[in-house]
């Protein structure tokens, strides 16, 4: 799949009109209204129980609305958003060094590579300040300082500190935060949960998305549930890749599944890679682990110039080690963006100078620092992930250099949403990580913490009225109609259907070869030959899949290879619109990087007069030529400028 | 790869949680009902005010064995002493009460005490069964659980039969051929002298130790007294008590058997 | 590496159970546990049997979904670690490893060695939250939290919900994962107006599902988090308190 075709109109964001600072109160006054007693008249489906999700069916719920939740996990509280370290950005500016809330809008758009819709980034940066008294309230224990107030910390390279943390485990604490909201939402009736239930089809009903499809992993059951809105907060595709440090059960199957049914993707080739993920360890290794980025700060990166040498690492000599990052980026060395940073590594790897048993990772050496500091400092600053890192590798170090390598961790791309997070399918929203956000082509640290609570608090259930306002009076489609009879029975169908191929092997290995060839092809760097050949492979790896996946058990059970089966099917059609999206723009920009687009430095080389939009694809059918609808993108208040780290 | 059929052991458990998965996932069906009535009773109804009773309980009852320790010690100092302090412990409050009736408040208070100690350990045995109806099927291996902890009911039974035979023995006296009311010195020379009666004592005394030693302890976090400052201290108090109690308690048959005391 | 591994098969909630053995060679030591796990159900597939079913997702150390008790203990013989995050080079070549469900009358088995912890999010509902309606927040540094009890309040709220507390207690209890919901809550200020209220109505709930503490220590023990039974003590004392406590004075100092 290679061809695709252009739609000749442009999409529109209805981006309200007015100075940008105004846009949103001006919006919110603009809205249409539920007047508070019909609210209950109303009733709308989250899937997905993350930040987004977990916050928009609590403050649905707080507002009157009837909400049914929806998730695959055994509990709420177990999104993938619980493993977010770093922190969350907020425009406090508690620190007084410049921040405002202009400079995290400029920001977020600067580091998006200027591939996102100003207007829903100004509003990210103006609804962030509320988010972090939102969760104070609700006893997310925040760092503090020895006053009592808030402490703040910088991040990712960021000239402020604006970041708001709690430990390193500052998603689960914000996740509490929502999850508790959210039971207390449950508690009061307001919110039907359901977990251990995954969405398979999305219902839509001339044109209209009227409800979703989804099948009880305990039991197999497959049921309807129907409503006046259907919310995906269903979190990013980076499991395309089988190694990410997502969590296992991370999967597009909500998003892709809304996307067979009409709404449009966009932008899928934005994919986020982390530089210091643990390298795979064995062929079994099943996911990988991010370790903070502030490892950085302290830590040289290096390998051995003899791509031979197999001495031990204290045992090379300094004369005998590149550190490739200090040589190549003098003015920035070991703390150039996480995107420069992972392909210098890949690049070492590539040539064969990678470290480790498998070749696949680089040094990252503390032992200049512990000279420098002394240990007890590096204790203070990093000694949990020190421990981390000792309790997944065996080694320490204190002693040994730790090996790291990229691995991709956050999706840029998603669902394409109107500034309501409308998709194109009327009654059909997608919050935080599953729409194609704020975060234009990368994604600043501690940003997707703010950006999935500030829809799901925030922007969603302000917008959400001007859709449910005008259906006052009109039921949800009865789960009898034909749509839903017909969406059920194509879901049993489909799920009969991978009992019954009786092949030879697991879904993992189908999910591993993808993931093998994505990374390869759709990874790091991509270019024409690299995504051509894998739209050639995918297709035939699919066809493989549906001749000779094995998933055994039955359909009226709790069958996880059978889930799995579904997931990677799913993700076995996405890829392929990855990597077309991929090939399709003839440009470099943030976690998208063609090279044959690049400066002389080696730096992403973007063209603004041909590539600034947003691409969202419509679909055709498997296999058949998608239609591209973009989005132009439009800067009115930040002034488009190409990145230098040298 | 070998099949072998181990155990067919079910989780009965939760029968009806099984059914409510074969059906749906909703909520969980609760083993027991939530507790009703007036605060005295809704709060002796639930666990946690179960054990804040038996931590009470367990405070007055520490608070008797270290009396009754310390009138035991005079057996050291001869008939006279520890025959006159029995008589005290009768004259109590004399004349402003008739003779033995203070005596027997307290013995009143210590009554109830044992009651609802035993009371609530049963119940709270009853309820930690139906929380796992079904056990490890390939067994379990405790890091945290001392012997002591895991021992408590144990202990606690060979206490409860100790005492009703200790009472036999000294207060009634239907145990003990030589019983003699109003002479404890005696009573004691003349059931020690016997080394199997000397034995039962020493054996439920350190059955007693050990259920001081993690019930003078565990008694804190049940009353929820506990603090940082003196956490540390808690375990030094219930070693140091559960000691303390032993040794001098199982030195009396011991100094008896050897001749010390005769 | 080679280990022997005894795991409990359970066709569904109402099924028998029985453990089945099965060797698994080509371990590497640098495999998590539940890497082993995939090995093995890969394995087990190849032979036409049914994989085994587990619950796990993050796999590192966060989400709390994974829960396996391994050779008797919950979580496995690592401290401070869960499942997921246990490895291989923690075992011996050649070693014997048995694994079972985590047991309790209120976590009924899904199938193997999955289980319904459903029991902990009905303790959660019932008071495990701030009453803060969207956007009704104050401004976040208007009340100043003294940086100790900051931290102590996270230390609570670094509880990850997999029951291992329950499955490693010999009565059964969820004291511990209570605790360290009712604590978090109940130390910072803002959950004061609600703190007896709180801790009455979360304590009535766990004891509709759980058994009570005897003060093992267990739970402390296994848990991941390494959360203190301090916690629990903190509970005890706020539940009393909560039965005398007249509520209409709670605002006065």
């Amino acid at each position: 799949m290679t061809n695709y075709s252009i739609a000749p109109e442009p999409l529109d964001g209805k981006v309200p009109p007015g100075p940008i600072e105004h846009k949103w109160d001006d919006h919110k006054f603009a809205s249409t209204l539920v007047n508070p007693a019909n609210k209950r008249r109303f009733e709308v489906i989250v899937v997905g129980t993350g930040l987004a999700g977990a916050s928009a069916a609590a403050t649905l719920g707080e507002l009157g609305y009837r909400v049914k939740a929806f998730c695959f996990q055994d509990s709420p509280r177990r999104a993938h958003s619980i493993a977010a370290q770093g922190g969350i950005n907020a425009a406090k500016n508690y620190r007084n060094d410049g921040d405002s809330i202009y400079r995290l809008f400029y920001d977020t758009v600067k580091g998006g590579d200027y591939r996102a819709r100003e207007a829903n980034v100004y509003r990210l940066a103006q609804v962030s300040v509320d988010i972090i008294d939102q969760c104070t309230a609700q006893g997310v224990p925040f760092a503090r300082e020895y006053g009592g107030l808030l402490d703040n910390r910088s991040f990712g390279g960021a000239q402020v500190s604006r970041t708001f943390y709690a430990r390193g485990q500052t998603g689960q604490q914000l996740l509490l935060g929502s999850y508790q909201a959210l039971e207390r939402q449950i508690n009061l009736g307001t919110v039907e949960m359901f977990p251990r239930t995954e969405m398979l089809e999305l219902v839509v009903k001339d044109g209209v998305a009227v409800g979703i499809v989804v099948r009880n992993l305990v039991t197999g059951a497959v049921t309807s549930h129907s409503a006046h809105a259907v919310v995906l907060a269903t979190g990013g595709y980076s499991n395309a890749f089988y190694l990410s440090t997502n969590a296992k059960g991370c999967n597009v199957t909500a998003a892709w599944r809304a996307h067979r049914k009409g709404a449009y993707f966009a932008n899928p080739c934005y994919t986020q890679i982390h530089p210091t993920c643990i390298p795979a360890s064995d062929d079994f290794q099943s996911k990988l682990t991010l370790m903070s980025e502030s490892l950085r700060n302290d830590g040289r990166i290096w390998v051995p110039k003899d791509p031979s040498d197999t001495r031990s690492p204290d045992q090379i000599p300094e004369a005998d080690r590149d550190y490739f990052l200090e040589r190549r980026y003098p003015a920035f060395g070991n703390l150039v963006p996480r995107d420069v940073a992972s392909r210098a590594a890949k690049r070492e790897v590539d040539e064969g100078r990678g470290v480790g048993p498998l070749k696949n990772g680089v040094y990252l050496d503390f032992a200049e620092a512990i000279g420098r500091l002394g240990r007890h400092v590096l204790e203070e600053r990093y000694d949990n992930l020190f421990e981390m890192y000792e309790r997944i590798t065996g080694e320490d170090p204190y002693k040994v250099p730790m090996r790291i390598y990229p691995a991709v961790h956050y999706t840029m791309g998603g669902l394409w949403v109107d500034y309501d997070l409308m998709t194109n399918v009327p009654g059909l929203y997608a919050l935080g990580e599953a729409n194609f956000s704020d975060h234009g082509a990368n994604r600043l640290g501690a940003s997707a913490l703010m950006q999935g609570l500030a829809d799901g608090y925030f922007v969603l259930p302000a917008t959400i009225s001007n859709y449910l306002a005008p259906q006052l009076g009109r039921s949800p489609v009865p789960t009898s109609d034909p749509v839903f009879q017909a969406a059920e029975a194509e879901v049993s169908e489909r799920t009969k259907r991978f009992l019954a191929i009786r092949g030879t092997k697991s879904p993992d290995h189908f999910h591993r070869e993808l993931g093998k060839i994505v990374w390869d092809n759709c990874g790091m760097a991509r270019s024409q030959d690299s995504l051509t050949k894998a739209l050639g492979e995918i297709p035939a790896l699919r066809d493989e899949f549906y001749r000779d996946v094995k998933v055994l058990g039955g359909d009226m059970d709790f069958n996880q290879s059978l889930e799995r089966a579904g997931r990677v099917a799913d993700f076995l059609e996405f890829s392929e619109l990855m990597c077309l999206d991929a090939l399709h723009r003839e440009e470099s920009c943030g976690g998208h990087f063609r090279v044959e687009h690049q400066t002389e430095d080696g730096e992403a080389l973007r063209d603004d007069d041909d590539f600034a939009y947003a691409g969202a694809w419509e679909f055709t059918g498997v296999g058949g030529a998608p239609v591209l609808h973009k989005e132009p993108l439009v800067f009115e208040n930040v002034k488009l400028a190409q990145r230098s780290y040298k | 790869m070998t099949i072998q059929e181990v155990s067919t052991a079910s989780q009965k458990a939760g029968a009806d949680d099984a059914d409510r998965l074969v059906k749906d996932t909703g909520a969980p069906v609760p083993v027991k009902k939530r507790s009703g009535g007036p605060w005295p009773v809704h709060f002796w109804r639930s666990a946690v005010g179960k054990k804040w009773v038996m931590a009470v309980t367990g405070i007055m009852l520490l608070g008797f064995v270290l009396v009754h320790m310390i009138g035991n010690l005079k057996i050291y100092l001869g008939p006279g002493e520890i025959n006159d302090y029995g008589e005290w412990l009768r004259r109590i409050l004399v004349p402003a009460l008739p003779r033995t009736v203070f005596l027997w408040i307290l013995r009143g208070g210590l009554i109830a005490a044992f009651f609802f100690h035993i009371a609530a350990a049963y119940q709270l045995t009853r309820m930690n069964h139906a929380a796992r109806p079904v056990k490890y099927q390939g067994g379990r291996n405790y890091v945290a659980a001392d012997f002591a902890s895991r021992t408590m009911r144990w202990t606690g039974i060979i206490i409860g039969l100790f005492l009703i035979y200790h009472l036999a023995d000294f207060t009634w006296g239907t145990l003990n051929p030589d019983f003699v009311r109003g002479d404890p010195y005696g009573n004691m020379v003349h059931s020690f002298d016997k080394w199997y009666i000397a034995a039962i004592y020493i054996v439920a005394n350190l059955a007693l130790g050990l259920h001081i030693f993690h019930g003078a302890w565990a008694m804190f976090n049940s009353l929820g007294l506990n603090n940082p400052a003196y956490n540390r201290a808690r375990r030094y108090f219930a070693i140091g008590f559960a000691a303390l109690i032993t040794i001098g308690n199982v030195s009396i048959p011991i100094a008896v058997l050897t001749g010390a005391v005769s | 590496m080679h280990v022997n591994l005894r795991v409990w098969r359970q066709a569904g909630p109402k099924a028998e159970g029985h453990f089945e053995d099965y060797a698994v060679d080509e371990v590497s030591p640098d495999m998590s546990f539940l890497e082993l796990f995939d090995v093995l159900n890969e394995q087990l597939l190849a032979d036409g049997v049914e994989p085994v079913a587990f619950d796990h997702d993050c796999r590192e150390g966060i989400c709390g979904s994974c829960s396996m008790m391994i050779n008797g203990q919950a979580h496995g013989p690592e401290r401070g670690t869960a499942t997921c995050q246990l490895h291989m080079r923690k075992f011996e070549d050649g070693a014997h490893i048995t694994v079972e469900p985590w047991r309790a009358r209120s976590f009924p088995i899904v199938k193997d060695l999955a289980v319904d912890r459903g029991a902990l999010d009905r303790i959660v509902e019932a008071g495990g939250y701030i009453t803060v309606r969207t956007g009704s927040a104050p401004e976040a540094n208007l009340t100043p939290i003294p940086k100790e009890v900051a931290d102590w309040a996270m230390d609570a709220a670094a509880c990850i919900g997999c029951g291992a507390c329950v499955a490693a207690c010999p009565n059964g209890a969820a004291q511990l994962f209570t605790a360290a919901k009712v604590s978090h809550l109940n130390l910072l200020p803002q959950g004061q107006s609600e703190r007896y209220e709180r801790v009455a109505n979360m304590v009535d709930t766990m004891e509709e599902y759980f058994g009570s503490c005897t003060l093992h220590r267990e739970c402390e023990a296994a848990c991941p988090k390494e959360i203190s039974i301090d916690f629990i003590a903190m509970m005890n004392r706020d539940y009393v308190k909560a039965q005398f406590k007249n509520r209409r004075l709670i605002a006065q100092k």
